[in-house]
């Protein structure tokens, strides 16, 4: 069992996105502990992009936020952070970050990196299967694990892209970017059914949920829920001070989370 | 490797959401590219609707004046809606249609690609969305205008730098949003296979003919053919033919903007380095952590901090060379030809028309020339008048 698929046993997780660096790396490290707190399964840290074409406007004006901060929010600094955060946190962190600046920072000394700093996985949005072969080993050689993304037009790939699934896989809940959304309209169940015939990794939806009853709803169905935009919106709203608003935010949606768990 | 592969650049660098519909793509255009009945309605729009063959024009006035090689222009600029893009757009175009989609979408810089997909939707029915950096909205309204009278929406992009890049981004944001009945036509020789394929097919009949006529003409290859690159469609097309004799030189000419050794370029064989953006492997305007840079050229159409992964495999291998020219260089270059010889080519194009002027007279008076004019420059009158300080708007 990796430090992952621990974050699943036994209950339906609850993951959290956000946005290294927004409002400052200081205030992140404080939200990453407050979201443990608050419950939190798991932490998604975001690393800024210049170019996050996977995201919609409410994760773009963040990565904006971070880059143009006063000192910056270079692949380096968000190691540092890593590293000062994973001292003082127990859930599992990955980065979701676009293939760039890991390309650039150089495939091996990331991946050693994540690992030194406390790292156990990494969410690529533009990085697809058929190009993963570049990565894996360096992956591999530290023990990273890559989650795999399934969206709602993988029906055809799903086998593939399963079978290879480490950690946990990323549903994406809804065609289109990041974003908040009243209402999912696309056939979860049956991607869920379709994954499961394949791999018992563990399933996180995301894309869309931003309330207590969507987190309850999709909790009974898959094995986790993923949260972001909902979560960078009240960190855009409040900068400096939404360490409360944010913790407070989490706690109702685990609340949702766990009223979705089979008893 | 997967597919799409120019050595170690291309290759298919894009969301999950799209990979579906990118292998749909490409299943498609292998069929129709054989198909009988594709080629020939192709065809027939190419010759009967955009324009085809254009001209391989001597230019005879500037061959005199500069002294050297004889020079030769490939008129894309003749063709309807005063560029090299129709040739591209038709082709998507109408592979959309075979493949049942009801709606296009395309990014454009300086609106060129922008106004021919508006044109070609208009023509074969179907619906029409353009994305374009605000910055560009402002600085092509005219273009803006244009493309809402032939029927499509166009929506200006907020995000970013506003220009080229982002309108990209907004792009593909908006293909993973709608796919079914949506493609999306690029209109560059980039982004995940097999559009940089695709593009530079469609776009390799101005080589096709330009051989043609260059045999036909001197009975025998040119000894340089060159081209301006943005992202690099023109170019392709331009040297794709040529490709195999190896006696032809290949010349892309990048837009340096104010200098290769300041911020302000957009010349990515010069300033880049190896990156991983907008579905394709290949070289960017990047920092040292892999953020893309802003880049700046006078040339909306060039203002593009990647270039096509095919490029970046013909500078590796050294079978094409790149320079890159000032925006100086090129008006220059654009007030040249318009006195020499009474053509208003694009300010893109006359980056490539910069060369010219000054390998030309290097040149033995037995050797040939080809550049390729991509466009016609009516629509940067305005922004070359207030480069010299004349208050003109249009």
């Amino acid at each position: 069992m990796s430090k992952i698929s621990d974050a699943f046993k036994g209950k339906k997780a609850f993951i959290g996105f956000l946005t290294a660096g927004d409002p400052s790396l200081e205030k992140t490290e404080e939200l990453i502990v407050a979201m443990e707190r608050a419950g939190a399964d798991l932490i998604e840290i975001g690393i800024p992009f210049s170019d996050p074409i996977a995201e919609g406007p409410v994760i773009q004006d963040a990565n904006v936020r971070a880059l143009t901060a006063p000192g910056g929010c270079s692949t380096e600094q968000v190691f540092g952070l890593a590293e000062r955060v994973s001292r003082r946190v127990t859930v599992p962190l990955v980065f979701l970050t676009y293939l760039n600046p890991v390309f650039k920072y150089g495939y091996k000394e990331f991946c050693q990196r994540c690992a030194e700093t406390g790292i156990s996985g990494l969410i690529i949005p533009d990085l697809p299967f058929e190009e993963r072969g570049e990565l894996e080993p360096a992956l591999d050689s530290f023990g990273i694990e890559l989650i795999s993304l399934i969206a709602p037009t993988s029906m055809e790939r799903i086998h593939m892209l399963a079978r290879k699934a480490r950690g946990y896989i990323y549903l994406v809940s809804s065609m289109g970017v990041t974003g908040m959304r009243r209402e999912i309209t696309t056939d979860v169940e049956e991607l869920l059914d379709r994954i499961r015939q394949v791999t018992d990794t563990p399933i996180a939806i995301g894309f869309g949920i931003n309330t207590p009853e969507q987190a309850e709803k999709y909790a009974q169905i898959a094995d986790g829920v993923i949260v972001g935009s909902a979560i960078v919106k009240l960190i855009g709203e409040y900068g400096e001070n939404a360490v409360k608003p944010v913790e407070d935010y989490v706690r109702k949606m685990v609340e949702g989370c766990k009223a979705g768990t089979d008893d | 490797m997967s597919k799409g592969r120019y050595g170690i650049h291309g290759g298919q660098y894009i969301p999950e959401t799209l990979m579906n519909e990118v292998n749909k793509l490409e299943k498609a255009y292998e069929f129709f590219k054989q198909d009988i009945g594709f080629n020939r309605e192709l065809g027939t729009l190419l010759k009967e609707y955009a324009g085809r063959p254009s001209l391989l024009y001597y230019a005879e006035k500037m061959t005199k004046d500069l002294g050297g090689a004889k020079i030769y222009f490939k008129r894309e600029d003749l063709n309807h809606t005063g560029s090299h893009k129709i040739n591209n757009v038709l082709g998507q175009a109408l592979l959309a249609k075979k493949m049942g989609k009801t709606r296009i979408i395309a990014e454009t810089g300086a609106g060129q690609h922008g106004v021919a997909t508006a044109t070609a939707a208009s023509l074969l029915g179907l619906e029409c969305e353009i994305f374009m950096g605000k910055e560009d909205t402002a600085r092509q309204a005219l273009n803006v205008y244009r493309m809402e009278l032939l029927g499509a929406k166009v929506h200006p992009v907020e995000s970013g730098t506003q220009t080229l890049k982002d309108a990209v981004n907004e792009c593909m944001r908006e293909w993973t949003k709608r796919v079914d009945d949506t493609l999306y036509v690029l209109g560059s020789v980039m982004g995940p296979h097999p559009f940089p394929m695709l593009v530079r097919d469609f776009q390799s009949v101005i080589s096709r003919e330009a051989k043609e006529q260059i045999l036909q003409k001197e009975g025998r290859l040119p000894d340089v053919v060159l081209a301006c690159v943005g992202g690099g469609s023109n170019a392709m097309g331009m040297f794709y033919d040529f490709l195999p004799h190896r006696e032809v030189r290949l010349i892309g000419c990048e837009a340096a903007g104010r200098g290769i050794h300041t911020r302000e370029t957009a010349a990515t064989i010069a300033t880049g380095t190896e990156g991983i953006f907008h579905g394709m492997k290949s070289y960017f305007c990047q920092d040292e952590f892999g953020q893309i840079a802003p880049v700046y050229s006078i040339s909306a159409g060039l203002d593009y901090p990647g270039i096509g992964p095919e490029h970046a495999y013909l500078y590796d291998t050294g079978r094409a060379e790149y320079v890159a020219i000032t925006d100086e260089e090129a008006v220059e270059a654009f007030e040249y030809i318009a006195r020499t010889e009474g053509i208003i080519a694009a300010i893109e194009s006359s980056h490539a028309v910069a060369q010219v002027k000054k390998m030309a007279p290097l040149m033995k008076k037995n050797q040939i020339l080809i550049c390729c004019l991509s466009g016609r420059g009516d629509k940067d009158v305005a922004a070359i008048a207030r480069y010299r300080g004349v208050d003109l708007y249009e």
